[in-house]
C-alpha cells in the first residue's frame, strides 16, 4: 500500500516509525520513473504525491519554490504564463518508459534530470537552490535557500539531486528560472557519419554562436524524428536561441561555416519538436528494448559505439556534443563489453535505464564505483540513513 | 535616528579551537618527520618565514602555524595528509590566500599545506572544451592560456589575478559574470581529492554527468572541511564576439533596484548587473577617474554580450527599461577604452576602498525584491554603530557585498565594525537570503550559522562531514559553530 502524507509532519512520524524498526521504505512521486534501478523490494511504499503546489513563485526574482509533489506540468504552466522556463529542460521518461502518471518536480531533482541544454546550462543540480527534505531518522531538514548564489554550508542539495531517494524524503525544492528565449531554429547538416557529425557539433561550439542543442542522429533512426523529415544519412543538429535579430544572424554564420555540407533550416515550432523529441528519447520509445544512457567526453562516445557495433547489435544517437549517448543495446553480456569499452576510452557513466524488472535485477544498472569512492559513498548514505531504510539498493 | 540610545552589543572575538598541546610538544618532531616527505625547499619551519601564513585575507585574525608543506605533486599532499592524520595534526589548505572570511586562517598546533607550487595546466582539450589543471593554478592564468584560441574559464572572482582554482573550488567562487555563467560548481567537471586518510579519489572526470551521489558538488564549496583538491577539470566557454557595458547613475536606490528587478521581469538576463552607492561611486572615482557622476545615488554597470547589433538591440531595451525609472545619467561606451574605463572602477572597488581606509566586506545575499529594504537597513544599521558604509555588489543575483569602513588603529572601531558586519549579515538571513553568496563561512561567520539553520540541520551537514574527517583534521576550527560538533562526529564515526 502507498502512504502519501499531504504534511511534513506527518511524513516525518512515518519515517522516525519506520527507522525505528528498521522497516525499509521505497519513496516515490507518482511513480513513473520506478523502472529506473534495481526494482525496488522494501516493505513500505511513501509518496510525495499529496504533497503539492506552488509554495512561492515571483517571477521578477526568477525563483520558483513548490512542494515535492507538485506535478512539473503544474510548475510548467505557470512558469509559461509569466514566459519563464526550467532552463535546464527536464526529460519526460514516460514515452521511454511507458509509464502513466505525471512526473513531479521532486523527482526532476532527485533524479538529477535534464535535457539537451545540459552541456551549457546544466542540469537540475545547477539549477536548484534549496531543498526541505527529511532524514533516514525522520528529522526534517533544509539547505540551501531561495537565493541565486550561496554558499552557507556544506552543499547538501548538490548531493539530494540525484539520489534517487537514497538519502532522504523531499518535501519542498526551490529552483531558479530563466526568460523562455525568444526565438528558436535549428540548422541541420546531412550526410555526415557520426565522427564527422560530432567533429562538426565541436567546430560549431567554438564559435560566439552560443548553440544551445548539438545532436547527431544517425542514418538509421532518423526517420523516427519529425515525422521522417529528417531522414538522410546522418542528421547533425544545431540549435540556436535568442532574439529575433541574434538568431538569424548567427544562423548565417554557421551556414558559412559549414557551407561546403548539405543544409537545412527548421524554424521556430519544428525545431521545438525537434529538441523535445531528442530530449525525451523518441528514437527508442517505439519498442521495448533495453536502453543505456551514457555520459563520456564528447570526442569519444562515438568511438566507444564503433567498438560496441563490432560486437553487437545496437543503435544509437548523441546529444551534448557527443557527450550524451542513447544507445539501445541488449543488457546480457553487451553490459560488461559496454562497460569495458567506455573503461578502455577513459572513462564514463552508463546507466541502464530502460529494461525488464529480470533484466534489471541481474544488470549492474548504475555505473560501478571503484572501492574507495564506494566506501565514501557508503559513509556519506549513513549520513543520512544510519539504518539504510530508504530505496535499498536502488542506486546498485 | 539617536545614536545614543544604541548600545552596540558586547563583542566578542572570534574564537579558535585550543591547540592541542601535545602536538605543539612534538613540533621539532614533526618538523623532521615532514622534512622527509617533502622537497627540499617544500617546508617552512623558521618562525620568521611561517609569519606570511598567519593570515589570509580576513586580516583581523591571526594565528603563526606550526609548520608549512609546499608540496609539488599529488602524491605529497596524500603523503603529508597521512602523516597528520597518523599523528592527529590539525591540517589548513591553503591556496593564494585570498579568503574573505578566514578560510586559510591557520591555527598554532597546524601544518598549512600550501598548493602554490602546483600551478600548472595539465592538459586542455578543444575538442572536449575543458581544461584539466593543478590546483595552484591562479583563475586568470586559465583563461590566459585559452584566450588566444577563442575560449575562457567563466567564473571571474574580483581577486582572479591572485587567487587559485583550488581556492575557487574550496570556496564555490563567484564572480560579476557568474548571472549568466553559473559559478565554480557549475563549470567543474572534476576532481582529484585527497583524503585526510592521504587517499587519492578522483571525482567525476571529462564528463557532465557521473554515477552515484553529487560528491563532486558536495566537495565544491565545502571550505577544506572534506579533503584537499590537488587536481581538477574545468569547462571552457567560447568567447563571445564582444562584450559592452552601460553605465546609469539614479537619485534613489531604490529606483535603481527596481530598475534591476524590471530589467529581469522583461526577460532580459545580462551577462552582469552591478551596484554600486554613493560613498562607493566617490570612492572609485576618486581612485579610478572612470567619469561616474558624483551626484548620484545608485549607479548600475549593466553588460550585454554578442554582435555589435546584437549588443545594440539589447542595450536599447535596457535603456528603455532604466528610462522608465527615471534614470538620471546615461553612459554608453562607444568604444574598448570607455567600456574599460567603465569597468575600472568597479573592479578596483576594493583597493580603492582600502586607500581610504580599512573596511571589511560582507557578502549576504538576498532575495531580488528585498535589495532595497536590504539596502536602506543597512544604511540605518551601520548609522547605529557610528560607522560609513560603501555598497558595492552584484545585483543581478542579489548578492550584497556593504564595505564597512573603519579605523583599524582604533581598536574600538574594529570590534565595532565586526558587529556591525554580523548585524548586516542577520538581515540578510532575515530578508530571506543567506549569510554568505561567494566568499564562504570560514571563521567570520561561524558563529551565525544557527542564525541560518537549525542544529538539525547543522547536525546534518556535521554528519556528512564526519563521512570524511571523523576527527575534525581538516579546517577544524572553521564553518561550524565550536559548540554541539564533536558528539555528533563521534557519534557518526
Amino acid at each position: 500500500m502507498i502512504f502519501a502524507p499531504n504534511a511534513e509532519i506527518t511524513a516525518a512520524a512515518f519515517i522516525g516509525d519506520c527507522a525505528a524498526k528498521r522497516s525499509s521504505i521505497e519513496i516515490i512521486g507518482n511513480g513513473t520513473k520506478r523502472g529506473i534501478g534495481k526494482p525496488a523490494i522494501a516493505e513500505n511504499i511513501l509518496s510525495s504525491s499529496k504533497m503539492s503546489g506552488i509554495v512561492t513563485y515571483t517571477p521578477s526574482e526568477m525563483v520558483v519554490s513548490a512542494k515535492a509533489g507538485t506535478p512539473l506540468e503544474d510548475i510548467k504552466a505557470a512558469l509559461t504564463e509569466n514566459n519563464q522556463e526550467l532552463a535546464f529542460d527536464p526529460i519526460d521518461y514516460s514515452g521511454l518508459l511507458r509509464s502513466k502518471g505525471k512526473p513531479t518536480i521532486g523527482a526532476v531533482a532527485s533524479a538529477n534530470l535534464s535535457g539537451p541544454r545540459r552541456f551549457v546550462i546544466g542540469a537540475a543540480r545547477d539549477a536548484l537552490l534549496g531543498v526541505r527534505f527529511i532524514n533516514g531518522q525522520g528529522e526534517i531538514i533544509k539547505n540551501g535557500g531561495r537565493v541565486m548564489k550561496n554558499v552557507t554550508g556544506l552543499d547538501l542539495v548538490k548531493l539530494l539531486a540525484g539520489s534517487w531517494g537514497t538519502l532522504g524524503f523531499l518535501t519542498e525544492v526551490t529552483f531558479k528560472v530563466l526568460p523562455v528565449a525568444r526565438t528558436e531554429t535549428t540548422l541541420v547538416l546531412l550526410g555526415l557519419d557520426d565522427a564527422a557529425g560530432i567533429s562538426a557539433l565541436a567546430s560549431a561550439m567554438a564559435t560566439h554562436c552560443e548553440v544551445t542543442g548539438a545532436a547527431h542522429v544517425p542514418e538509421t533512426i532518423n526517420g523516427t524524428l519529425l515525422s521522417g523529415q529528417l531522414k538522410s544519412p546522418g542528421a547533425t543538429c544545431l540549435r540556436l536561441q535568442g532574439s529575433e535579430l541574434s538568431v538569424p544572424a548567427r544562423l548565417v554564420f554557421l551556414q558559412q561555416r559549414f557551407a561546403g555540407i548539405a543544409q537545412f533550416v527548421l524554424e521556430k515550432e519544428s525545431s521545438r519538436q525537434l529538441w523535445q523529441q531528442i530530449r525525451d528519447v523518441q528514437p527508442f520509445q517505439m519498442d521495448h528494448r533495453p536502453v543505456w544512457r551514457v555520459s563520456m567526453a564528447p570526442s569519444r562516445g562515438h568511438e566507444m559505439v564503433d567498438v560496441l557495433r563490432r560486437h553487437a547489435g545496437l543503435a544509437a544517437f548523441y546529444d551534448w556534443q557527443g557527450g550524451l549517448i542513447w544507445l539501445r543495446m541488449e543488457a546480457g553480456a553487451e553490459a560488461e563489453l559496454l562497460r569495458k569499452t567506455i573503461a578502455a576510452l577513459g572513462g564514463g557513466h552508463a546507466t541502464l535505464v530502460r529494461a525488464d524488472d529480470a533484466t534489471r535485477r541481474e544488470t549492474q544498472i548504475f555505473q560501478m564505483q571503484t572501492s574507495a569512492l564506494a566506501a565514501l559513498t557508503a559513509r556519506v548514505k549513513a549520513a543520512f540513513d544510519p539504518a539504510g531504510i530508504f530505496n535499498p539498493g536502488k542506486m546498485g | 535616528m539617536s545614536t545614543a540610545a544604541f548600545v552596540a552589543p558586547p563583542f566578542n572575538p572570534i574564537v579558535f579551537l585550543q591547540p592541542k598541546a601535545d602536538v605543539l610538544a612534538r613540533r621539532n618532531t614533526i618538523i623532521a618527520d615532514l622534512a622527509d616527505l617533502l622537497p627540499k625547499e617544500g617546508l617552512v619551519s623558521e618562525p620568521r618565514k611561517l609569519v606570511p601564513f598567519e593570515t589570509d585575507g580576513f586580516t583581523a585574525y591571526r594565528n603563526v602555524p606550526l609548520a608549512v608543506a609546499l608540496p609539488e605533486t599529488t602524491a605529497q599532499v596524500a603523503a603529508v595528509l597521512k602523516y597528520c592524520h597518523k599523528s592527529g595534526i590539525p591540517v589548513i589548505p591553503r591556496g593564494a590566500g585570498t579568503s574573505l572570511c578566514g578560510g586559510a586562517i591557520p591555527q598554532q598546533d597546524a601544518v598549512v599545506i600550501g598548493l602554490s607550487k602546483m600551478n600548472k595546466i595539465l592538459e586542455v582539450s578543444y575538442e572536449n572544451r575543458l581544461a584539466r589543471v593543478q590546483a595552484g593554478v591562479t583563475n586568470i592564468a586559465i583563461s590566459d592560456a585559452v584566450s588566444a584560441d577563442g575560449f575562457f574559464y567563466a567564473p571571474d572572482p574580483s581577486s582572479q589575478l591572485a587567487c587559485t582554482i583550488g581556492g575557487n573550488i574550496a570556496m564555490n567562487s563567484g564572480g560579476a559574470h557568474c548571472l549568466k555563467y553559473g559559478v565554480t560548481t557549475n563549470n567543474l567537471l572534476g576532481v582529484t581529492l585527497i583524503t585526510i586518510e592521504g587517499e587519492i579519489l578522483e571525482i567525476g572526470g571529462d564528463m557532465l554527468d557521473s554515477g552515484g551521489l553529487d560528491l563532486l558538488g558536495l566537495v565544491c564549496g565545502s571550505e577544506g572541511q572534506l579533503g584537499i583538491v590537488t587536481e581538477a577539470t574545468v569547462r571552457l566557454i567560447a568567447k563571445p564576439l564582444g562584450q559592452r557595458p552601460v553605465m546609469f547613475g539614479f537619485d534613489t536606490p531604490e529606483a535603481a533596484s527596481e530598475c534591476v528587478s524590471a530589467i529581469i521581469a522583461t526577460g532580459i538576463v545580462p551577462v552582469a548587473i552591478e551596484f554600486m552607492d554613493k560613498p562607493a561611486i566617490a570612492i572609485c572615482e576618486a581612485f579610478a577617474k572612470a567619469g561616474y557622476p558624483l551626484d548620484v545615488e545608485a549607479l548600475l554597470i549593466i553588460e550585454v554580450e554578442g554582435s555589435d547589433a546584437e549588443m545594440s538591440d539589447q542595450l536599447a531595451l535596457i535603456v528603455a527599461i532604466a528610462q522608465a525609472h527615471n534614470v538620471k545619467v546615461i553612459k554608453e561606451s562607444q568604444s574598448a577604452t570607455e567600456a574599460a574605463l567603465i569597468w575600472k572602477g568597479r573592479k578596483s572597488a576594493f583597493g580603492a576602498t582600502g586607500r581610504i581606509a580599512d573596511y571589511i566586506c560582507m557578502d549576504g545575499t538576498v532575495p531580488l525584491s528585498q535589495l532595497s529594504y536590504v539596502l536602506r537597513e543597512t544604511t540605518k544599521i551601520v548609522a547605529r554603530y557610528g560607522l560609513r558604509v560603501a555598497n558595492v555588489f552584484h545585483a543581478g543575483d542579489g548578492n550584497m557585498h556593504p564595505l564597512i569602513l573603519y579605523n583599524v588603529n582604533d581598536p574600538g572601531e574594529a570590534e565595532k565594525a565586526e558587529a556591525c558586519g554580523m548585524d548586516l549579515l542577520r538581515l540578510c538571513v532575515d530578508a530571506g537570503g543567506c549569510l554568505t553568496g561567494e566568499h564562504g563561512v570560514g571563521i567570520e561567520k561561524r558563529d551565525l550559522m544557527l542564525h541560518q539553520f537549525t542544529q538539525t540541520d547543522l547536525d546534518q551537514q556535521m554528519r556528512v562531514r564526519a563521512a570524511f574527517d571523523a576527527g575534525w583534521l581538516l579546517n577544524p576550527s572553521k564553518v561550524f559553530p565550536l559548540e554541539n560538533r564533536f558528539e555528533i562526529a563521534g557519534k557518526a564515526a
